[in-house]
């Protein structure tokens, strides 16, 4: 029987929302195409995650679970994902696209001398092949793209495929793996900068900054309403190299692309680069003085004003709808 | 240390793209091509080894005729000599042909102790290069370094992950992908400008890298490429910032049920 092969990242002892994604999608095309659904998890401890993979649609789950897999390895792990799709001779080979499935997808796709489509927004089967539509220059236009050969290696944006409904009577079974567990790069230590916070790429609401804010000792203002809001924290390019912020929240084309459901822009003009980066977002918001902004053009909402009169405001109102849903 | 960096002529990321008339690509008149913005960071990255630790800088690049720009830009930052990889049969080769066209071009450079790249070529956005060649030439790879530290033939180096770094350590030579963080590239000086046209720059096609049609096939092809759904006009909120606020959110939770 055809397979859809993916590899399921955990984190901390639980499965990462984006692998959850993964399977969901796997068990979704699993239909068009007659295949069964195999996953590929690794770590110690890992086998306990097998019945939540079941759950949401794999058949078979490859657990390689030496406790030399302890973290994460790119040579390594590589291997063991390419050993799990010898054994099954997959069609499709799908990874989220992570920290951790961007570093390691294409390590397998050279592995397995196979094309890899990255950053997929969406799949489809057509004519019993699959068809990817992702982003290109940064989500200026999307690229329908094809493969020529097999397996067909894919990456999934996280947040943008939609999670199936969990069936706890589904069980997969369980492969025990070994591999060699040798990696020449490793993990030495951990930092992690922002324990807690809501990661931008992952967020389902992202609050960003941007020139407007005047000055870093004001950014505590989008912070605020992020806080309200329970959002991530964005910021335009400008202020990035202007040094207020860490460039890890930078959106826009040499930073994150971003597609939350509810993206809020605070004193950001729009730069070209900027709305490559967040245009896909479900419903957008801009709070700009100037009305001729080009964030406007891509608003749904747009708030004429100066934002440091709206946003202890709209901080405010916000707190007061989030406090009355409980 | 020898280090070779990967370089990517990509378009200016202020681009306006528009969609050629073969429905398949970007209409390249008019666009100001650079280096990939991440693969300056490479760059600057190798040559602040180089002015510590003593050695040279090549640069590889896969690309058209106009690719050659890119190499001077970095001859001119001041590396040492340049290889461009030019052969009809790459001019629709994805990732992975690229990256065994630029694999074979890095193994001639042998014995080297790290290969940079940048961690995403702007454009194609699709991140691989770096993993791919790692493997290609059985090496160890750190994606997405911020920070990187070399010593006693080996190399330390920071790589962002979700809401944190992680600190590597690996032997080399090993494949390292830049990632914004990691410094702050240089301008080419009036003299390295000058300088570039004389260093060497050397063209090689594929059967000179032992690579043939059926190696550099196409794995991806594009099928189409479109501009992303024109989003609906803005609504504007009127009234005072305290008015505005409480409409946004009505308008937020009501309307576009997003809160």
């Amino acid at each position: 029987m055809a397979a859809i092969l993916t590899f399921a990242e955990a984190c901390d002892g639980r499965l990462r929302r984006a692998s959850l994604e993964t399977v969901s999608e796997a068990r979704r095309l699993a239909g068009s195409l007659g295949a069964s659904v195999v996953s590929v998890v690794i770590g110690p401890g890992t086998a306990a995650l097998a019945g939540e993979l079941g759950s949401y649609g794999a058949d078979r789950v490859f657990v390689f679970a030496d406790a030399a897999l302890g973290s994460y390895a790119t040579e390594s792990w590589a291997r063991a994902v390419a050993q799990a799709a010898a054994e099954t001779k997959p069609q499709v080979v799908l990874f989220p696209f992570t920290a951790m499935g961007k570093d390691l997808a294409p390590r397998v796709a050279a592995r397995l001398d196979a094309g890899l489509a990255s950053d997929c927004v969406a799949l489809e089967v057509k004519e019993g092949r699959l068809v990817a539509r992702r982003p290109v220059y940064a989500g200026k236009a999307y690229a329908t793209v094809e493969w020529t050969g097999e397996p067909q290696l894919a990456s999934l944006r996280p947040n943008v495929f939609p999670l199936g409904t969990p069936d706890t009577s589904r069980k997969a079974e369980v492969v025990e793996g070994t591999v060699d567990a040798t990696s020449r790069a490793k993990v030495a230590s951990v930092a992690a900068a922002s324990q807690g916070k809501v990661q931008l790429t992952e967020a389902q609401i992202i609050v960003s900054g941007g020139r407007g804010l005047k000055g870093p000792e004001n950014f505590h203002l989008v912070e605020g309403l992020a806080d309200a809001m329970g959002a991530a924290v964005g910021a335009s390019r400008a202020v990035v190299d202007a040094g207020w912020v860490d460039h890890q929240m930078q959106v826009g084309q040499t930073g994150k692309t971003v597609s939350p459901t509810l993206y809020v822009a605070c004193g950001i003009s729009g730069a070209i680069q900027h709305l490559a980066g967040m245009s896909s977002s479900k419903t957008i918001v801009a709070i700009n003085k100037d009305p001729d902004a080009p964030i406007f053009k891509v608003a749904d909402y747009g708030i004429l004003g100066d934002v440091f009169e709206v946003l202890p405001k709209l901080a405010e109102a916000a707190k007061a709808h989030f406090a009355s849903r409980g | 240390m020898k280090i070779v960096v990967c370089v990517k002529q990509v378009p200016d990321t202020e681009t306006r793209v528009r969609i050629a008339p073969d429905g398949k690509s970007i209409v390249e008149t008019d666009v100001n091509w650079i280096v990939s913005p991440f693969d300056e960071f490479a760059i600057e990255e190798a040559l602040r080894i180089k002015e510590a630790k003593g050695g040279e800088v090549v640069l590889v690049s896969v690309g058209p005729d106009r690719a050659q720009s890119a190499l001077r830009t970095g001859l001119a930052m001041g590396a040492d000599s340049a290889i461009h990889v030019k052969d009809p049969l790459l001019e629709a080769a994805d990732a992975l042909p690229t990256a065994k066209a630029l694999a074979a071009a890095i193994r001639a450079q042998a014995p080297f102790d790290l290969v940079l790249c940048g961690q995403q070529g702007v454009g194609g956005d699709n991140s691989q290069i770096p993993g791919l060649i790692a493997e290609m030439l059985d090496l160890p790879q750190v994606t997405v370094a911020v920070k990187i530290e070399i010593h006693d033939g080996k190399a330390k180096a920071e790589r962002e992950i979700e809401g944190g770094r992680e600190v590597w350590e690996t032997s080399l030579p090993a494949v390292v992908s830049a990632q914004k963080g990691l410094n702050e590239p240089r301008y080419a000086s009036l003299k390295g400008i000058m300088g570039a046209k004389k260093k060497p720059l050397q063209v090689v096609d594929a059967a000179a890298l032992g690579l043939d049609a059926a190696d550099l096939a196409p794995k991806v092809r594009t099928r189409a490429i479109e501009l992303p759904p024109p989003r609906p006009a803005v609504t504007m909120i009127e009234g005072d910032p305290a008015t505005q606020a409480k409409e946004l959110v009505r308008r937020l939770h009501e309307e576009a049920k997003v809160i």
